[in-house]
This record gives C-alpha cells, structure tokens and sequence, in this order.
C-alpha cells in the first residue's frame, strides 16, 4: 500500500472519516505520521477554540479582579485561584464526573460528556483563569502616565478601556500570553490520555501514539513523531504570536523596540 | 474509619506526599541550574554552544511534557547504562542491542541487579528528578534569558565604565540584578511544576495520584478487608484541597521573596516601597 | 594514568564474574499490581494475587531469589527489553505480536474467556456502545465489530460507564469481571464468553534463554504435581490443567 493511500485511508481517521480500522500490522512510519497528524487535528481544534473563547472570559476575570466592587471580585479571585491552583487532571475528572450527573437530570447535557464539547469547557476555564492572571498583572503595572493622559483627553468608561487601558494591557502582558498558549496546547493532550473516553477508536495525537508504542511496543518511534508535529507547531504559535506582538507594539519609536536585542551585544 | 484511614496502603499515601514534596524540593533548584545553563550558553559568543542553548530550549519547551515522559526516561535509563557499559566492561563480546532487548553486562546495570528494592525505588525517584529538571529547565532558561536581557542597560555600562571584564561584570552586576525580573516568572514556571506532579506516575513513581487512584477504586470483599464503591471522587477532592493549599502557601511565600527582592530596584514594584518609606 | 585503567578495568572485569552469579539468584518480577484477582496491591501495600503465590512457588522450585516490582501496564514491555526487571507476570496473555518482540514460557492459565457485564441482560451486543480499556485485546475485538466502541484508561472508568449508562456493557476477562458482577446488584454478567488471545504466561527478554528454561521446567513441575491446579482453584480463575 503506498504512502499516498495510507494518508486518503487515515488522514481523517480522528474525526472519523475514512477508514473504520486502525493498522493492524507493518506499522509503517507512514501509518504511524499519518494517523498521529490526524490526531493533531483535535489537539489544534482545543487549542485554537479554547484559546479564543478563553481570551474573552480571561479579560473579564482580569477587570473583575481588577474592580472595586468586592462582588466583581471576589468571585474572580476565586475562579482564577480554583483553576490555577489545582492540576488539569483532577479539573477533568471532576467536570467529566459533573456532566455524567447533569445528563441524568436534562437531555440538554447529553453532549457534555463527549471530548469536543466537555473537554473543550475545562480547558477553555483552566486558559481563562491562567490568562486573566497574566492579564490582571499586566492591568496592574500600565504606567500610570497612559491613565491620566486617558484622563487629560476626556476619554473615559468604554473609549478609555477599548482605547487606551485595553491595548496596553494586551502589550504588556503579550509574552507572558504566548507562554500560556503553548501551555494551553501542550495540555491538549492530556484530554483523551486521562480524561475523557475516546469513541470509536477517534483520538488526539498522544491518543494514536500510544496506540502504536502499545503495538509496536516500541516507544521510541511514535512519540518523538508525536514530539515533533508539537514542536513545530509551537513554532506556528510562537511566530503568530511573534507577528501580533509586532503589530501591538507598532505605534512605540523604534529604539524602544529594538531595545531588547540591542541589550545582549554589550555584554555578550 | 479510623482504622481504614490507617492501613498499610493509607501509610503509602502519605508517604507519598512526602515523596512529592521532596520531588519538588530537589527538583526547583536543579531545574534552576539546568536553566541557568541553558540561559548562559543560549547567549553564549561561540555559535555551537549558543545553538546548544537555544536548541535545548527550543525543543524541550515545544514538546508537551507526557509526551516527553514517556519515553524520555526509558531512554535516560538506556544512556547511563550504555556509558557505564561502554566504561566498564570494553571486552563484552555480545552486541547491546539484541532484537528488541537492550542487554549491558551486569557490572554496567543501574542499580546492580543484586541492590535491594529501595535502591531501585530510589534510582527511579533519582530518574524523575532529572527528567523533571531536563523539562523545566528548559522552561526556566527561557526565563532567565529573557531576564538577563531585562537587567537595565545603564547598569552594566556603570559596570564596564569601573573597568569590570565582561565576566565581571556577568557575575557582579549582571546576575545579581537578574533576579528580580526573573522572579514572576520563576514563580509561575513553580505553580507549573507543581501541577505536573500527577505525572509523575509515568515516569515509575508511585504518586499521591496512583495511590488516590488504588485506594479509591472499587475494592470487592474478596480482596480486602475494606470493600466499598467507587470512591475516586473523595480521594481526589483531597487531592484537589491539597494542592489548592500547596499553591496559596507558595503564593504567599513568592509575594513575600518579590517584596524583598524588589527592594531599592529601579522597577515600578521598587518605586513603591520607595515612596511608602518616605512618607 | 595508563597503569590506573589497566587496574580499573580489571577490577570491572572481576566484579562482572561475581555479578553474574548474582544475577543468576535475584530476580526481578515485574508486574501491573491492578488486576485482581491476577495480580493487585492488598491492604498491607504488598503485591498479591494468584500470580504472586504462582511466582514465589516457582522461584522456590527454580532455587532462585525474587523481588516484586510494579510497573504501569503501558511502558510494561518496553522496561522489560530494557531492563529494568526481568520477568513480566502480569496476566499477559500470549499473543503473537507480543511474542515477536518478547519470549513467553508456556501458559500458566488456559485460555480465560472474556465476558460482557451490563446494566440489564437485554442489551444489543452488536449495536450497542461497548466500553474496554484503552489498548487491550478487548478494546481490539470490539472495533472489529458493529458494536461502537468507547475507551477509558483504566479498567476502573469502563465499569463506572457501564453504571452510569454511558456504555451498555464492557468487555473484560472474565476472572476481573466476575468478582465485580457478584458484588454489585446493578451490574449482571451477560450469559456469552469471547474466546481472545491465549493462555497466560511468563514474558522475558528474548535473550535470557536460560531464565526461560528454568521457569518452564518449574512449570511443568507444578503442573504434574497438581498444585498450579489448586492455585487456580484458590483464585477461582477458570480452566485446569
């Protein structure tokens, strides 16, 4: 069977498309790089949707906790506390527990307990929580000289957040967030590995990577094929990020943003 | 219930709490120095030893840590065996690899197939040490780099200017000054470290999580004395209780090291005390 | 400096003879210690189960000194070809894909069945949703049939799905799931065995010819005698030999 086949037969084996069978012998390195890519679709489908939605909700926390009405908050506080202080497994064995009950109760949950959607809500709380820290340390320290400029041009409420408060937040708090984001997407794999049941044989990466280390056993090939597809797309995060930052520091004079590497020559 | 809380298996929970925290208690300051490493030798001047640094860097941190658990330690465990093979018995006649098998003489065998259980148990504890650095080492020179570029400018030239060497100036100036911007990010990377923990199960250890995991899954009478359903959810409550007051505790002491560390810098944190001392 | 090396690599090459010799009295036994009554952790936080007593009879009859070890399922042949411990007994049956990687001594156990555990009897066995554990022969046969197949990690997820109606039955060996059926009043065993894999055996490194030899022939031994017989009868695992 030649490589080509094998990517048609196994490509969209994660989402279920193509064929129902998993290899069952040879297990070539094609089998192995197609079926673990085919995995990575899941691992990027958590990523990017959690990410985005997490974004919003991690700036609400960040102005809640930011805010001086202590019932804004404290439920903040709390929120960002639960979910950063308690590791992404005991979370999913819990929200997994939680769904199984509320399915009994209404046929509106019956979803939940399926990876895409229940999987995706831990993960999208567990990335708010981490980023509205970031984002509340960054609120913190926007130089106080922006504010009372916001103030002097008679900017407040909605403008003097959407305009000065907002955009500053996210500069500052930029590298701090791409870190969190590659976090977010190495966490990704942890959902089939020991949270949520796999149906049909449809995984994440580390989901047909351990299937193979299992048939093969040998694990010195299918993970460090898992390794690499991560790296490089820790790669895309980092440029893409790299990318946005440029954009967000567009408006700074030149020096300013070419002070960081210019540092290192001296005492290199 | 007293008497169930006190079991044999219970002892081994606790006792491996213990064996958590000591984790992390060898773990933080050798991943600091795997990070200190990587960060020295990622700005290195001579390009092969910056590559080094920067590779290092760059793969450990974009590889998600299961993943690099998995297989990560079996090959640890391969490399030493092979050097001490290599150091040890030059005359072996047989190839190490035979099919699937990794066989090294006896003499080459860590621990030595005659050593007791605890020093196999300790070897493996030993080996998640060291993985737990490699990985968050990584993550930790990331960190350091970045705040070895965050140390004010004016400051080394104030070193360069007392005629310091550039070596003098890195150990006087330039890593005593570091640490204040490193901090957040240290103290992050340590909440990070402590919520990777319940993979250590992975790497050999018997975990609180394995333990949570034994004791509270289903027991019939026939195998115990202490039958009773799915318990998982209590045991990992506590387990959920225990690291929300590791993670506050840590909090608590990292806010305290940053107001001492921010002291008399040149930063808005060191701004403050400033000016609440003066008024 | 040339003298030194010459006297090290002596010393190396003694303490290799007189290893050898230990190696041929400690060894180490590897396994899961989550599978009773096969093999679990009992209250004392020791290895038991029908395979513990099975293995310490059989390196009492082959003169050699052992020392359980517990490894998780996943990395369970890999640290054995690596060499961390030198026997796997762990309730692995004999398949030949593991076989071409590892050496087995003859089967321990016939061949157990593997049975289905469901809420009612009157579940679709062909259509219905089927839980197994993630990578076992089970989880295998199932995604060969109509029957949709759901995988959790441990053994433990796959009985609770069934209890919680998320699958309609789970496969499992039949020597696990009995225990479990007759102790839960929400939980029946379906009246249908699955024959799948072999009989269970000792795995070794492919190299340790002579480690296998002298397992097998302590098999053999407790097989003519009649105590494997009792032991199984003890454990209530099925099949005599």
């Amino acid at each position: 069977m030649s490589c080509w086949q094998t990517v048609q037969d196994y490509g969209l084996r994660a989402v279920g498309i193509g064929e129902r069978l998993l290899p069952r012998e040879d297990f070539t390195l094609c089998q192995q790089f197609t079926l673990i890519g085919s995995g990575m679709i899941w691992n990027i489908y958590f990523g990017l949707v959690a990410l985005t939605f997490g974004f919003f909700l991690a700036t609400a926390l960040a102005m809640g906790k930011n805010a001086q009405n202590p019932l804004l908050r404290k439920p903040a506080i709390w929120f960002i506390f639960i979910f950063r202080g308690s590791p992404l497994f005991i979370q999913f064995f819990f929200a997994y527990f939680l769904f199984l009950n509320l399915k009994s109760v209404a046929p509106f949950f019956d979803p939940f307990s399926a990876a895409w959607l229940g999987a995706l809500i831990v993960l999208f709380l567990n990335t708010a929580a981490y980023s509205g820290e970031i984002f509340y340390g960054a609120l913190q320290s926007i130089p106080k000289g922006d504010l009372e400029a916001a103030d002097a041009y008679g900017l407040s409420g909605w403008a003097r957040f959407r305009r000065i408060v907002w955009p500053t937040m996210l500069r500052l708090a930029w590298p701090a967030y791409t870190n969190e984001a590659i976090f977010l997407f190495h966490a990704t794999a942890l959902v089939f590995f020991s949270g949520f049941p796999a149906w049909q044989q449809r995984g994440d990466a580390l989901y047909y990577a351990s299937y193979f280390a299992d048939k093969t056993f040998n694990p010195f090939v299918p993970y460090p094929i898992l390794a690499l597809y991560f790296i490089a797309f820790t790669l895309v995060i980092v440029s893409v990020f790299g990318l946005i930052n440029g954009r967000l520091n567009k408006h700074l004079p030149n020096a300013t943003r070419s002070k960081l590497r210019l540092r290192p020559n001296l005492v290199r | 219930m007293a008497c169930y809380l006190t079991t044999v298996k219970h002892m081994s929970l606790y006792w491996s709490v213990l064996t958590v925290l000591s984790l992390l208690a060898i773990t933080a300051p050798l991943a600091l120095a795997f990070g200190f490493g990587g960060a020295t030798a990622a700005r290195a001047q001579f390009a092969p030893l910056r590559w080094i640094g920067k590779g290092y860097i760059a793969i450990v941190r974009g590889v998600p840590d299961i993943a690099l658990f998995l297989f990560f330690v079996i090959a640890l465990d391969q490399g030493i065996e092979y050097l001490r093979h290599q150091v040890l018995c030059p005359d072996w006649p047989d190839t190490i690899r035979q099919g699937n098998d990794f066989v090294v003489c006896q003499a080459a065998k860590v621990p030595l197939g005659t050593a007791p259980q605890w020093v196999h148990e300790v070897y493996g504890f030993m080996l998640a040490v060291l993985t737990f650095a490699i990985v968050f080492g990584a993550f930790a020179a990331n960190v350091l780099f970045g705040a070895m570029r965050a140390v004010p400018r004016a400051q080394l030239e104030t070193a360069e200017a007392y005629g310091m060497t550039r070596r003098q100036t890195f150990r006087r100036v330039l890593v005593p000054q570091m640490w204040v911007y490193a901090l957040p990010g240290l103290g992050n990377l340590w909440m990070v470290l402590i919520k990777a923990t319940p993979l250590l199960f992975l790497l050999g250890v018997e975990d609180i999580v394995y333990w949570a995991r034994e004791l509270g899954g289903t027991k019939t009478s026939r195998f115990t004395d202490y039958p009773h359903g799915d318990w998982r959810m209590w045991y990992f409550l506590a387990l959920l209780v225990f690291y929300l007051i590791f993670t506050r505790l840590s909090e608590v002491v990292l806010a305290r090291v940053m107001t001492r560390l921010t002291h008399g810098q040149a930063t808005a944190g060191g701004d403050v005390q400033r000016k609440a001392a003066a008024t | 400096m040339k003298t030194l090396i010459t006297t090290t690599a002596l010393l190396a090459l003694t303490a290799t003879a007189t290893l050898a010799d230990g190696h041929a009295s400690t060894v180490r036994m590897g396994t899961e210690g989550a599978y009773p009554p096969y093999n679990f952790i009992n209250d004392a936080g020791e290895v038991d189960g029908f395979e513990r007593e099975l293995g310490d009879e059989l390196c009492a009859r082959a003169e050699l000194t052992c020392e359980w070890v517990t490894n998780e399922w996943d990395s369970i042949i890999p640290n054995l070809v690596s060499g961390n411990y030198d026997t796997i007994i762990a309730g692995m049956s004999i398949t030949d894909e593991r076989d071409e990687v590892i050496d087995f001594t003859q089967n321990y156990t016939l061949p157990d069945p593997s049975a289905y555990v469901a809420a009612s009897e009157d579940v679709d066995l062909e259509n219905g949703v089927l839980a197994a554990q993630t990578n076992t022969i089970q989880a295998a046969f199932i995604s060969e049939t109509g029957a949709t197949l759901v995988e959790f990690a441990t053994p433990e997820e796959t009985i609770a799905a069934v209890k919680n109606g998320e699958a309609d039955a789970v496969l499992a060996d039949k020597a696990f799931l009995t225990p479990i059926a007759d102790e839960d009043p929400d939980l029946v065993m379906l009246d249908k065995d699955e024959m799948l894999g072999g009989g269970i055996g000792l795995g070794l490194r492919e190299s340790d010819g002579e480690l296998k030899a002298k397992f097998d022939a302590a098999i053999t031994s407790m097989k003519e005698d009649g105590s494997l017989n009792a032991l199984l009868e003890k454990w209530e695992i099925s099949g005599r030999f």
